[in-house]
């Protein structure tokens, strides 16, 4: 499945490492994050449980890039 | 100028006020240093909060991180030195005015460009059961309800005209500045902006499955397929800071270590200051900023002359088309045919046209319309009767009295009219009056406007060799090609074997990056469009196949928006190209100068935000450019 996220975030290097974490989260299957439109798109695996992955993905981008926010 | 930037830009002021007040101020001491720390700590502190974060989360290639390293290590040199604290407190600065301008520019062109793309209808105006009109979200609205458009307003939904007419002003979706003339019965596509009457519509699709919703899909997800100089970008980047910070470090330990070894001075304070320089240079913001705004500045033009590139990667391949590949009917041709050539025995042109479009007054057949068609005038009081169609051969008619024969050869044969062949390409129509050959008329599919100036102009844009592969036959094929000037003609293909000429072509070619395109107009060339390294769809609008299977869409069905789309794909693939050797040019000579202490940390940092801002202003040169239609030639 996949889903479409709005997203803030200041510069491009900084877009590139979300969608490095994002990509690297649990229960997510492919990510990209578009820094020209602020979108993130993401694929899910298979019966993830998308509530619950958003919220590491957004952890782990903060990890990343602290000034970052995905409006979930 | 959203708050965040007011914020910023007033610290950034405040701090060089205070900056020009300590200067002249003469204090010594430690009261110099508190003083000189409040500047840095205004401009500063979101930097240090973000260094300390990224050290908690093992970011050590963090940019804020690396910018607090550098600065604090040239105050901490200035306390040991020479007291000037003003060299940190300015890398800072500047390294906040140059983010403050790269937000500031990058969301200028985000707006400009989401402009550009600004066909998304907002509301919908539904008639309920009661003949009332409610405004609604055009999601909500069902297929089959009706809608009214009044002029000025954006259709929201595809669907067919059910009362009204008006002119249509189609130029967001199509880049084409005629209005489109719509009536009772016209289907019309969203996106398009009503200019005159009110318009009543039974929409014929969802809005999800809407021309303008498809099409901000395609946009939007453009700029995700990355193309190689971005992805090289990416993965640059995450070599370069690394690469740099640890030179940074060996600048710092190997040059003092080799003195010390040499017995003589080693200049610690030097060498900690250029390792410090290399620090600032490190941030990779410049590179990986500008190539993907240039390219989504470039889909973004392109979408605005009509031209959808579904992604980065094909504005690349787009750029490198060596080898062009046409389909002829629909996409060099109009696919519709005219009378081309009026040879009479004995009577006038006009009057050979008249009476046979008379005899084909009830007609349906193409050969029936386009012969009424070249004589508009039909509808006069002339008596036609007793019309026959006479199956395979062609129709007779009593034309005020006269028995008139319009047909093949073979009709002529049968009334016994001594008929002659036409020198002429294309289809002989021949008219016999009471069994005498009275003369024929030829039709034929015309050329489109454009498609001669376009094949010509081809070649002015890198194009090597032209190609058309027709269904059509021989003669006709090398007629069209020989008056097009397209190099290579292909004719009496099925289907199936132009996807083996295509493939021909593809394992002939020597250079693998000389790319091969094929154009079509979507229809029965999927397999084509998909086989090619880049399928260019011709007249797609509205037809979801054509949009599937293509990487370009051109969205109306004018030939020379193939010389527009090669134009636009070139300047934008030369930006990103100036961008690359600009910026990493820059930074790797301010590498170098700052090894030798000839660059301080001004030069640092112009070469970290200065050519970031320089790059931003070069991208967004992609969204202005303009084209011209060529003059038009004579309809032939």
């Amino acid at each position: 499945m996949k889903k479409t996220y709005k997203i803030d975030v200041d510069c491009a290097n900084c877009a590139a490492k979300m969608e490095d974490a994002a990509k690297n989260t649990a229960g997510v299957a492919d990510a990209s994050v578009n820094f020209m439109t602020l979108k993130m798109k993401v694929e899910f695996e298979d019966n993830a449980d998308v509530d619950a992955v958003m919220a590491d993905v957004l952890k782990n981008c903060k990890k990343v890039e602290s000034d970052c926010e995905i409006f979930l | 100028m959203n708050s965040k930037q007011k914020k910023n830009l007033i610290r950034i002021l405040v701090t060089t006020l205070l900056l020009v007040l300590l200067h002249f101020l003469p204090v010594h001491g430690v009261l110099r240093f508190v003083l000189y720390m409040i500047p840095y700590l205004i401009i500063g502190y979101d930097i240090l909060i973000k260094a300390g974060k990224g050290l908690v989360n093992r970011q050590p290639f963090d940019e804020c991180l690396l910018m607090s390293i550098a600065t604090i290590g040239a105050i901490a040199l200035a306390i040991y030195r020479s007291g000037d604290y003003v060299e940190a407190i300015a890398v800072m600065l500047f390294y906040q005015v140059g983010e403050w301008f790269q937000s500031y520019a990058v969301g200028k062109s985000r707006k400009n460009i989401a402009d550009l793309m600004d066909i998304a209808p907002d509301y919908a105006n539904l008639q309920t059961e009661d003949g009332s009109l409610e405004e609604v979200d055009p999601d909500d609205v069902a297929i089959g309800s009706i809608i009214v458009v009044k002029p000025g307003e954006k259709i929201p939904i595809d669907g067919v005209v059910v009362e009204g007419q008006s002119a249509l002003n189609t130029s967001a979706l199509t880049g084409e500045s005629l209005p489109l003339d719509v009536f009772e019965g016209s289907e019309v596509i969203s996106g398009s902006i009503n200019l005159s009457g009110l318009l009543k519509i039974q929409t014929t699709k969802e809005f999800g499955e809407s021309t303008v919703s498809r099409v901000l899909e395609l946009i939007e997800d453009a700029s995700s397929r990355k193309s190689k100089s971005e992805n090289f970008i990416t993965k640059f980047a995450r070599v370069y800071t690394p690469i740099v910070v640890y030179s940074a470090i060996a600048l710092m330990l190997l040059p003092p270590l080799v003195l010390l070894l040499l017995g003589r001075d080693p200049h610690w304070g030097d060498w900690i200051y250029r390792s410090l320089t290399f620090l600032i240079i490190s941030c990779p913001c410049a590179l990986v900023i500008s190539i993907p705004l240039s390219f989504f500045a470039g889909l973004g033009a392109a979408s605005r002359h009509g031209v959808l590139v579904k992604g980065s990667n094909y504005m690349e391949t787009l750029s490198q088309t060596r080898t062009i590949v046409f389909d002829k009917t629909g996409t060099l041709t109009r696919g519709t045919f005219r009378v081309t050539a009026v040879h009479p025995e004995e009577i006038s042109e006009e009057e050979l046209l008249h009476i046979a479009s008379h005899v084909e007054r009830f007609s349906n057949h193409p050969i029936g319309v386009s012969l009424r068609s070249a004589y508009p005038n039909e509808q006069d009081d002339c008596r036609v009767e007793d019309v026959k169609e006479i199956l395979g051969q062609g129709i007779s008619a009593r034309v005020n009295g006269k028995t008139v024969h319009v047909g093949n050869s073979k009709l002529m044969e049968t009334v016994g009219a001594k008929w002659r062949p036409c020198h002429h390409v294309g289809t002989t129509i021949h008219i016999a009056i009471e069994g005498t050959y009275a003369g024929h008329v030829v039709i034929s599919d015309t050329l489109k406007p454009h498609s001669k100036q376009a094949i010509a102009e081809l070649k002015r844009h890198g194009v090597r060799k032209t190609i058309m592969l027709t269904g059509d036959t021989k003669p006709v094929a090398e007629s069209v090609g020989r008056e097009l000037g397209i190099d290579e003609v292909r004719s009496e293909l099925l289907p199936q074997n132009k996807v083996e000429e295509v493939e021909k072509l593809l394992a002939e070619r020597t250079n693998p990056k000389d790319c091969l395109a094929f154009v079509g107009d979507g229809i029965n060339d999927a397999p084509v469009l998909s086989r090619s390294d880049i399928g260019i769809a011709m007249g797609a609008m509205g037809s979801d196949a054509a949009i599937e299977a293509a990487d370009v869409v051109l969205m109306d069905d004018d030939p020379w928006k193939l010389i527009v789309a090669i134009q636009i794909s070139k300047k934008c693939l030369r930006i990103v190209k100036e961008n690359i050797y600009f910026a990493i040019g820059i930074k790797l000579l301010v590498l170098l100068l700052g090894a030798f202490g000839i660059a301080n940390m001004w030069a640092a940092i112009f070469s970290d935000v200065g050519v970031c801002v320089l790059a931003v202003l070069n991208a967004i040169r992609c969204m202005h450019m303009n084209f011209h239609l060529p003059q038009k030639e004579e309809n032939t």
